[in-house]
């Protein structure tokens, strides 16, 4: 089972709070707002997140300054 | 140690915690405004910035609630259970320690609001969350006019300082390049303000 990190983008500021915890997933665009690094366009709003990233990703979630992340089974 | 060493001792555990409650609150507010601007400080990232305002409010309210106890039994202070969630009906100084009291009331609602954040939504956090604007210059306030060493020569040094960081943190917090990328997302090719993403 995968979860993947959902990106509310009509509340997402760019903080760059998920982007320092999750590196290996997130970069940020020239406006400061993440992007997925490896996904396809398609999946730049649901990020498949790896096992070995779920604490981060939950970490990520819980510290959204704009509540703007949640992590969706599928 | 007998009654009147207990009472000294007290009122000494009393009068420290409340300084140390405020040094960290008004650490906390500046933080607080370093969070909202999205950038991190050197050597400290975002999220510890985010945890480091969240954890030092949790300490803060720790020797708070130390401080109120401890002076439950302070033979000036008297306080009772009323005085601690009602204000200005003290005994020792009614009006300062009544906004002692106004200060408690308010940093309860922002930290209940606050450990709640994820439950009751953005919107009703950031609305209660506003208040530690006001509770910050009415927990200085108290402690100037109710401390015994309100308006010693250190403490009033120690306030000073308070307000000179809270006042130019305030001051950063209104700047129109407050906001990490705030050059970037002003410049766009219409001059508008991106407020959600277009793409």
């Amino acid at each position: 089972m995968t979860e993947t990190l959902h990106i509310d983008w009509t509340l997402c500021d760019g903080r760059g709070l998920c982007t320092e915890l999750l590196p290996e997933l997130l970069g940020r665009d020239e406006w400061g707002y993440p992007v997925a690094r490896t996904s396809p366009a398609a999946e730049r709003s649901d990020v498949p997140v790896p096992v070995a990233l779920l604490a981060a990703a939950r970490d990520a979630v819980a510290l959204c300054p704009r509540q703007a992340l949640r992590l969706d089974r599928c | 140690m007998d009654a009147a060493q207990l009472d000294a001792a007290l009122w000494a555990f009393g009068r420290g915690t409340g300084v140390v409650a405020l040094v960290a609150l008004t650490l906390s507010v500046v933080l607080g405004i370093v969070t909202r601007s999205g950038r991190p400080l050197p050597g400290v990232p975002r999220f510890s910035i985010t945890l480091l305002h969240r954890n030092l409010s949790l300490l803060a309210c720790v020797f708070l609630v130390i401080h109120i106890v401890s002076l439950f039994f302070d033979s000036f202070a008297q306080l009772t259970p009323l005085d601690v969630v009602v204000p200005f009906f003290g005994d020792f100084l009614p009006f300062w320690q009544g906004l002692g009291t106004v200060a408690v009331d308010l940093l309860i609602a922002v930290m209940v609001t606050a450990l709640l954040r994820n439950r009751i939504g953005l919107r009703a956090f950031r609305t209660v969350h506003w208040l530690a604007y006001a509770t910050w210059p009415i927990a200085l306030a108290h402690g100037i006019g109710n401390g015994t060493d309100g308006t010693s020569a250190w403490f009033l040094w120690v306030s000073a300082l308070s307000v000179l960081l809270v006042l130019g943190a305030v001051g950063w917090r209104l700047s129109t390049r407050f906001v990490e990328f705030s050059g970037a997302r002003t410049a766009s090719p219409t001059g508008s303000q991106r407020e959600v993403q277009p793409r």
